[in-house]
């Protein structure tokens, strides 16, 4: 579904990605994990075209990203991606948040788009808060309506960029149990985290980049019991036994 | 004293016909500036450095020249070709004028709008004008609600220079009517008064819409 192939950007001097291959197949979730400054989110960023590239190739679903003939506003309308920090519309409520991509993007008629918008969001448990405002929302909620928004355009691959790195910790499991419900219904996803306990729950496989290298992909299994890189050693005692 | 003020009144009808010139060139010159200067805005932040030259070259030009002699150059030098009334000069004259600094407005309100915005709208298909008009505009706009009021206002003002290019507005009225009748303190008096109103009018208006917006953020 998303093939990486030798993957470089630089900002002068300073490789963020380097030589980065990577091929996730379909209805599979991979995690994206590492120190910050490993070049995590410039990645998931270049998939939807977000971020530049300078060298190489991004193919999702057999539509070359990054090249000028693509048509990007088609090709994103087939990626979600959710943000650290939401990014909700906030002079919109959240049915209207959801709803406003379909409507202008798919041309989906209003209500058709409201309708749907409103199931989304009940089924992410926010069906109260149909007319909410972004600001009368929880950071939980914000990032669920967020989801919502995402899974409005019937995704082939969902990206998250550290879902939960803005969300107090009581709000993190409602998110987490959001993209939980997702992998189970097969999308492909992927998923920048500092949640290790959720990676190794619910991934196929771990990304473990460091210095804008990848370093190590493994199972789950494999690299929390016994990963083969000592970048990944360090890392993995540093943020598992504080 | 009740005697001098008769002149008021005995001359309402001259008075309510300026005013409502007033309005119309103010809200005529409203019309042209709004659009003009959402577009200069839109064109200053365009990645196109020739676009966004030519926004900026506008901007600092107008802004650099006084608005009675931009008054007079349409009117005399511009009118003259394109057959214009002074009255269409009027509008023209301060619509272009205060479209500058309107760009200005709306260039920083779009600039305050966080960048994530931009980012979540074009990451879910959104054109780029598609983004501007639905997600980032809106908020723009609203945020600079306060400094618009402003420039309105300004606007209303000095809509009372057109007198100058002969359109028959309250200001117009009232300096015949001060020659007339010689009653400048009465006369001035009130035209104060009726600007006052206008332009009070209005910012209570928009303070209203600001209350609105307020609530949904």
């Amino acid at each position: 579904m998303i093939q990486i192939k030798q993957v470089n950007k630089s900002y002068g001097s300073v490789n963020v990605l380097q030589d980065i291959n990577l091929e996730i197949p379909e209805s599979n979730v991979y995690a994206l994990i590492g120190p910050s400054g490993a070049g995590k989110s410039t990645l998931i960023r270049s998939m939807n075209a977000l971020e530049k590239i300078q060298t190489g190739e991004i193919i999702v679903d057999g539509t070359s990203v990054h090249d000028r003939r693509t048509n990007i506003n088609k090709l994103r309308s087939d990626i979600g991606f959710v943000f650290q920090s939401f990014n909700l519309y906030p002079h919109l409520t959240a049915v209207e948040n959801v709803a406003i991509a379909p409507v202008q993007v798919k041309k989906v008629s209003k209500e058709e788009a409201t309708e749907k918008a409103k199931k989304l969001l009940a089924s992410l448990g926010l069906g109260e808060k149909y007319d909410s405002f972004p600001g009368q929302l929880s950071g939980g909620q914000q990032q669920r309506v967020a989801i919502a928004r995402a899974l409005a355009m019937d995704p082939k691959v969902m990206l998250f960029d550290e879902p939960t790195s803005a969300l107090d910790p009581e709000m993190i499991k409602e998110v987490l149990d959001a993209i939980r419900g997702l992998a189970s219904t097969g999308m492909t996803m992927v998923v920048v985290t500092h949640e290790m306990g959720f990676a190794r729950e619910i991934c196929d496989q771990i990304v473990f980049m460091a210095a804008g290298r990848i370093v190590e992909v493994a199972s789950p299994e494999q690299f929390f019991t016994d990963p083969k890189s000592d970048r990944a050693k360090d890392f993995l005692s540093k943020v598992l036994n504080h | 004293m009740g005697s001098a003020w008769n002149v008021i009144p005995q001359n309402m009808h001259l008075l309510w016909d300026g005013l409502l010139l007033t309005l119309q060139l103010s809200a005529c010159a409203l019309l042209v500036s709004i659009p003009v200067g959402i577009l200069l805005g839109l064109c200053r932040i365009s990645g196109n450095r020739v676009v966004s030259f030519l926004a900026v070259s506008y901007v600092e030009f107008i802004r650099g020249v006084p608005l009675l002699v931009l008054l007079f150059w349409i009117y005399f030098v511009l009118g003259k070709y394109l057959k214009m009334g002074p009255f269409l000069a009027g509008v023209f004259g301060l619509g272009l004028f205060s479209a500058a600094f309107i760009a200005e407005i709306v260039r920083a309100g779009i600039q305050a709008v966080p960048r994530g915005q931009m980012e979540a709208a074009r990451s879910s298909g959104m054109t780029y004008v598609q983004a501007m008009r639905f997600i980032i505009l809106p908020q723009a706009m609203r945020k600079v609600l306060p400094p618009m009021a402003s420039q309105f206002i300004t606007l209303i003002k000095d809509s009372s220079l057109v007198s100058v290019i002969s359109v028959v507005d309250l200001t117009l009225v009232a300096k015949n009517l001060v020659s007339t009748t010689f009653r400048s303190l009465e006369v001035w008096t009130f035209v104060a008064i009726m600007y006052f109103c206008i332009t009070f009018f209005l910012s209570q208006i928009i303070s209203a819409l600001e209350r609105r917006y307020r609530v949904s953020e």
